[in-house]
């Protein structure tokens, strides 16, 4: 029983995992991009269109093929959208709050638009499915059920829950440990500090955007193929891109702490289905709670103030060397 | 040898700021304009690509949708008075460089108190009372919903952004959990017409349209907001804690005070909005009141550069969007969701048109000065 929750909660997890691994390796370059939602959108429904056109292609899909072509379509879906953002923001120095908003709403458009009427366009209609891609998404490792509750709960998800965690861990290498890593969080304290030591501002706030973008979008993806099987409903994934978000603070900014975060975000999320006899207004109340404990979270690391907490410093602000 | 080197260096393209020497407002109007044509050329290919239908055609029918009928029309209006009441809400603290993200929920729970009031007073009190008791509930919810951000903000400088976005998510469950308590019928989860047969609490229809009222409210809050904001003492005082909290410091304005008294006029208006949309519309409230446009609000206002009257036409564009593309899904049996692409596609263009109005672009023109 305790196995099947924590299972559970793992698999709720996984997206806002690698929403916020996406969103703090951009928040570190200064870029609060508000776009993860519309990002994860995306991600999401390009992967199921290059599943559902390579499904109609071919006779008999092949196991390679259905992996590669929706991660492919996926990261190149997410990596754009990152990229038109990176691009208003960075080089046209929009405001970010306002392009972030709307590469959201661009993005959540494009995700129920082509989930929802795809088959209308291509083909004869009815819900877009793609089963077939989405169980060998599905495939856990063969050993599993040998282990019992250990099994259950560590071994038997799809390899994209595992690219999670690993992802996590190596983003918490790189800005950690490497000097990659301490430029990177230089630009995002104090981009005019960095450029005046020779750091490309330019280069590591695209860089970041963007493979923050494709990150945030295998949750997407992970949501689509492995949480739901394969078959995309309009608002599916409901306001989990704004839960990222939420994790981001939730974990201060670091990803490995974001692993433990989001299985507990996870745990949140369905907690309610597992205890007896709650009524639909407690329902309502254990929604709220990742959403309270944020704030909660927020506002402790803001009057505690302590140093290596914080968001980063030029969180939000555009940089413009001749600005000064 | 030394004097090539120096031009091999030099950028090939300088950008400036136009300060002072701002470009004209013809101009400028001009560069935004272009981008709105550029966007609809671009929805327009994408529009062809995906129902192959001549592009003229799919935006008469947009216009159709949005002004066909004299019902229409007034949808319309009502759409446009809605959205442009929460940007006005949300431009003070925007103007102050708050950027408070949050007016979905500060809406919210404004239609809450509205719809709190229907329920419990709606059909005993009297309209004379019940009214401005309605009124001043609501905004005092939003007043509360956007104080608080605001409290923490001013006294240890946390996040806005990401505090007011939270709330609104709070601000949902909220609604969800007293909906179990309204619920009409039993185990619906839904609250239904509240006061179906009374109409108690329902804002009155004046000269036969019901909308009427609703619409004279906000087109009097955007001429409000637009002398407060410009001749006010307190607009002067938001505007300089925006350009820059030292300054305003210095000449000595209680910049903290600014805040907290900003943000509570803006949640108050969001609490107006909220009871507008309850009280004055859909006599009923869900999670998806606000459906949005807390959001939309905010890139509204931003487009016009916090300009209350120019809002009215910003707002005029992407209610136009959406109603016209709810259209054009119907007519070509697409996806509602094609009004939200259409509105991403043009905001980006927009977004990205006001950098050639706020910077210059200076090319290089080095090729005489080498070979001298």
């Amino acid at each position: 029983m305790i196995a099947t929750v924590i299972n559970k909660a793992i698999a709720q997890g996984i997206p806002l995992l690698f929403g916020s691994t996406g969103e703090i390796i951009t928040e570190k370059s200064g870029n609060l991009n508000l776009g993860i939602p519309g990002i994860m959108y995306m991600g999401g429904s390009c992967g199921v269109i290059g599943a559902y056109l390579y499904e109609q292609a071919v006779e008999t899909p092949q196991a390679f093929w259905c992996i590669v072509i929706p991660l492919l379509a996926s990261l190149i879906g997410s990596t754009l959208a990152a990229l038109i953002y990176s691009f208003l923001t960075i080089t046209l120095r929009a405001n970010q709050n306002v392009t972030g908003l709307a590469l959201t709403t661009f993005g959540v458009g494009f995700g129920d638009f082509f989930g929802g009427s795809m088959t209308k366009i291509f083909a004869d209609g009815g819900n877009l499915s793609v089963k077939t891609t989405a169980d060998y998404f599905k495939t856990t490792l063969p050993f599993a059920d040998n282990f019992g509750a250990f099994g259950e709960i560590f071994l038997s998800h799809g390899f994209l829950a595992y690219a999670a965690v690993i992802i996590a861990l190596l983003a918490s290498w790189f800005l950690n440990h490497t000097r990659a890593g301490l430029h990177l969080r230089s630009v995002g304290e104090n981009p005019a500090t960095a450029d005046a030591a020779g750091i490309n501002v330019t280069k590591y706030k695209y860089l970041a955007t963007c493979i923050g973008g494709a990150i945030a979008g295998l949750g997407g993806l992970y949501f689509i193929m492995d949480y739901t099987g394969g078959s995309w409903t309009s608002g599916g994934f409901g306001d989990r891109g704004w839960l990222a978000i939420a994790l981001v603070i939730f974990a201060l900014w670091k990803p490995n702490v974001g692993i433990l975060g989001s299985f507990v975000f996870g745990g949140l999320y369905i907690a309610y289905s597992y205890i007896s006899g709650l009524s639909r207004s407690a329902v309502a109340i254990f929604n709220m709670l990742p959403y309270v404990v944020t704030i909660i979270v927020l506002i402790f690391t803001s009057v505690r103030s302590k140093k290596e907490n914080q968001p980063p410093q030029s969180l939000g602000l555009p940089y413009f060397r001749e600005e000064r | 040898m030394q004097n090539n080197d120096k031009h091999l260096h030099e950028p090939r393209i300088q950008i400036t700021k136009r300060g002072r020497e701002a470009m004209p407002w013809y101009k400028a109007w001009g560069v935004r304009a272009a981008a709105i044509v550029l966007a609809l050329i671009v929805c327009a290919v994408i529009i062809v690509f995906l129902t192959g239908y001549n592009p003229i055609r799919v935006y008469s029918e947009m216009l159709k949708g949005t002004f066909g009928s004299s019902r229409k029309i007034w949808n319309t209006l009502q759409k446009l008075a809605m959205l442009l009441c929460i940007s006005l809400a949300v431009t003070p603290a925007f103007k102050m460089k708050f950027w408070n993200i949050g007016a979905e929920g500060q809406t919210l729970v404004g239609g809450l108190a509205a719809a709190a009031c229907m329920i419990y007073f709606g059909e005993t009190v009297p309209g004379i009372i019940l009214f401005p008791l309605m009124a001043a509930s609501c905004m005092l919810a939003g007043m509360i919903w956007g104080i608080i951000p605001a409290y923490f903000k001013a006294k240890f400088n946390t996040n806005e952004t990401l505090f007011t976005l939270m709330m609104n998510y709070v601000a949902m469950q909220i609604v969800s959990f007293c909906i179990v308590f309204w619920e009409n019928p039993k185990d619906s989860n839904t609250v239904g017409v509240i006061n179906r047969m009374t109409e108690g609490g329902w804002l009155p229809t004046i000269f036969g349209q019901k909308y009427l009222l609703n619409i004279l409210i906000v087109a009097v809050l955007t001429v409000a907001m637009y002398i407060y904001l410009r001749y006010s003492k307190q607009g002067y005082e938001i505007s300089v804690v925006g350009e820059s909290e030292n300054t305003a410091r210095y000449v000595g304005i209680n910049v903290k005070k600014v805040i907290l008294r900003t943000m509570a006029l803006s949640g108050a208006l969001c609490g107006i909005a909220g009871f507008l949309l309850v009280s004055g519309t859909d006599h009923t409230i869900n999670t998806n009141t606000v459906g949005g446009m807390g959001f939309t609000a905010i890139m509204v206002s931003w487009l016009a550069k916090f300009n209350p009257i120019v809002m009215a036409l910003t707002s005029f564009l992407i209610v136009f969007l959406e109603r016209g593309a709810g259209e054009i899904a119907t007519t070509f049996q697409l996806n509602e969701s094609v009004s939200d692409i259409l509105t991403g596609i043009i905001l980006f263009f927009i977004i990205g048109s006001e950098f050639f109005v706020q910077y210059k672009i200076n090319f290089r023109k080095g090729h005489k000065e080498e070979k001298v």
